[in-house]
């Protein structure tokens, strides 16, 4: 059975959950092998095992952390010419689908991005299903040319523990950046405040708040509720151009697209630039005063009335079940 | 500088979008307008040329009906533009539009390339990526702020957990993200001059492009099929009486998440 390559996301050994998600995904399509880049491989084995790796390549040179993407790149392309792998998945990140846009260009191969589910055809090949314009259609795409690199979304496919645990043989790779891959060099890099709340993309549970929350004060009530709820926080986009939150929590066609289990939309109207942000997600929650908001039409539940009463009392309920 | 600002028509997000039955856009019959990506894109080019010096260059590949656009970015003070304009493009994915794209800038030349991060149609936010790596220069994506200083150019590459700083030589590629600035409006000055403003079109022969390297036939992905995903089952919506926190919280007990 041929390799499926999946490029490990971690951070100081800790393996992201979307890599999980990727092997999972890997094994419906052949042999799972991870690759990894920078130190830690090891305390990260025994957890990749689990989900079904059978081998990981692993390349530890500072080069990966002190140049932007290509060095990545480079290093996957010389695994496809050695490995002849069936395919390369990555997470559907801002950096996991540049990597995978100069693998493809590297390899004149096909890339798909933003894939929702990975499935193997008739023919064995991989079948990436999309959710285009915020989920209002369905398309399932093929590469057809070349080794197909595909970039999976990050919570969209269920990562499962392999029914046979894999060797998760740690395979050390000889590689040296060229001086192409060097051209973009990190000089300095600033962590934001990262407080204790999950990734938005990566949640169970986001709750966004919209202009209904009417300032950057009345914008704390869905931090609660969020809080409450173990949730991530969005937003809609007249929040973020308001100021009231930061832009990098806006959910909708130009921010960030997130389907999690539970959305739960607070003083959103649901104009279809924010649905297309979140019409993926499980279950569909919303507060809104105005009967007629869209977002009532993609809700599984919706509660007409004012934010500043509902939430609070939802508050007060949690509370008392929680204990 | 030379300073060549990528820039795609792209329907409205605000109207109903469909697949013809090759399962590409059907870009004729939604309104097309600049990708709004591509204005932060614009913007930064005309900032950057303002400040250091230089032409701005607009270029799109698209249907003639992406000629609008053109216009529009030449009214906010772009100073040229070229299109490249060819039947046997249509369907291109990204990347065979890499591939066009980056023959028409080795025609053009070019100091500095500016995309926006993504295009609000297909959302692949692969192309300046594809760009770097086929012109084989500095790949400075997802930009929240730009410095030129001689022939260096730094960025804030922008991510989820915050920035890193990345510098480079020119010539480079550079994506912007949304609220890098203020995009302008174009004056009325702006809309006037730029009906005298030259507009090149290439066809595939003009740029040197291989036609079996684009287009459908070209593109390495194919749609297998599609559907409209099928309409969420109607919810409960009930109006608060005084007991609507209680309710959500309710469902959320039955569906356990709480």
């Amino acid at each position: 059975m041929a390799e499926v390559l999946v490029l490990a996301e971690q951070a100081g050994g800790e393996v992201k959950k979307v890599t999980l998600e990727l092997l999972t995904a890997a094994a419906r399509l052949g042999e799972p092998a991870v690759v990894w880049t920078g130190p830690d491989a090891d305390k990260a084995q025994q957890r990749l095992a689990e989900y079904g790796a059978a081998r990981v390549y692993v390349a530890d040179g500072a080069e990966f952390g002190d140049y932007v993407v290509a060095p990545k790149a480079e290093l996957l392309a010389r695994l496809v010419a050695d490995k002849a792998p069936s395919a390369v998945l990555t997470a559907s990140t801002a950096e996991g689908k540049e990597i995978a846009a100069r693998l493809a260009v590297k390899t004149d191969s096909g890339v798909l991005t933003d894939a929702v589910d990975v499935t193997a055809g008739e023919d064995g090949a991989p079948v990436a299903e999309h959710a285009n314009f915020g989920g209002a259609i369905t398309t399932r795409a093929r590469v057809t040319r070349g080794t197909p690199v595909i970039a999976v979304r990050p919570n969209a496919v269920t990562a499962a523990p392999a029914a046979q645990p894999g060797a998760a043989e740690l395979v050390p790779v000889s590689f040296t950046a060229s001086e192409a891959a060097k051209a973009a060099k990190v000089t300095e890099r600033v962590t934001a405040e990262k407080g204790e709340r999950p990734d938005l993309t990566e949640a169970q549970i986001v709750v966004s708040g919209g202009r209904g929350t009417g300032s950057a004060d009345g914008f704390k009530i869905i931090e609660d509720l969020a809080d409450a709820l173990g949730a991530a926080v969005g937003a809609s986009r007249a929040v973020t151009d308001a100021g009231w939150y930061p832009h990098a929590f806006q959910v909708g066609q130009t921010g960030k697209t997130v389907s999690p289990q539970l959305y739960v939309a607070v003083g959103i109207s649901g104009a279809i630039q924010h649905r297309a942000g979140m019409q993926t997600s499980k279950t569909i929650v919303a507060v809104n005063k105005d009967a007629e908001a869209p977002i009532f039409e993609i809700a599984d539940y919706g509660v007409v009335g004012d934010l500043f009463t509902v939430v609070p009392q939802l508050l007060d309920e949690i509370g008392k079940r929680s204990g | 500088m030379n300073i060549v600002v990528c820039v795609k028509q792209v329907p409205d997000t605000a109207s109903e979008r469909t697949l013809g039955a090759d399962g590409t856009l059907d870009r004729a019959s939604a309104d097309g307008l600049i990708n709004e990506l591509d204005e932060y894109a614009i913007e930064e080019g005309l900032r950057i040329a303002e400040a250091h010096g230089g032409e701005v260059t607009i270029l799109t590949m698209g249907p003639q009906k992406a000629s609008e656009s053109i216009r529009k970015a030449l009214s906010m003070g772009a100073d040229k533009a070229v299109h490249l304009l060819d039947d046997g493009l249509a369907g291109s994915d990204a990347l065979a539009t890499s591939y066009a794209l980056s023959k028409v800038l080795a025609q053009t030349g070019f100091d500095l390339v500016i995309c926006g991060s993504e295009s609000t149609d297909a959302r692949t936010g692969v192309l300046a990526a594809m760009l770097a790596e086929r012109l084989g220069v500095a790949q400075l994506t997802l930009a929240g702020k730009v410095d030129i200083d001689g022939t260096a150019v730094t960025v804030r590459r922008m991510s989820d957990e915050g920035y890193a700083v990345v510098s480079a030589g020119l010539p480079a590629v550079v994506s912007v993200v949304e609220k890098i600035n203020e995009p302008r409006y174009p004056s009325f000055k702006g809309i006037m001059a730029a009906k005298k403003k030259p507009v090149q079109t290439l066809s595939l022969a003009d740029a040197g492009i291989d036609a079996g390297e684009v287009g459908l036939a070209g593109s390495a992905t194919a749609v297998a099929d599609f559907a409209a995903r099928p309409p969420r089952a109607a919810g409960v919506i009930v109006k608060d009486e005084g007991d609507g926190g209680a309710k959500v919280a309710g469902f959320l007990a039955e569906r356990k998440f709480i």
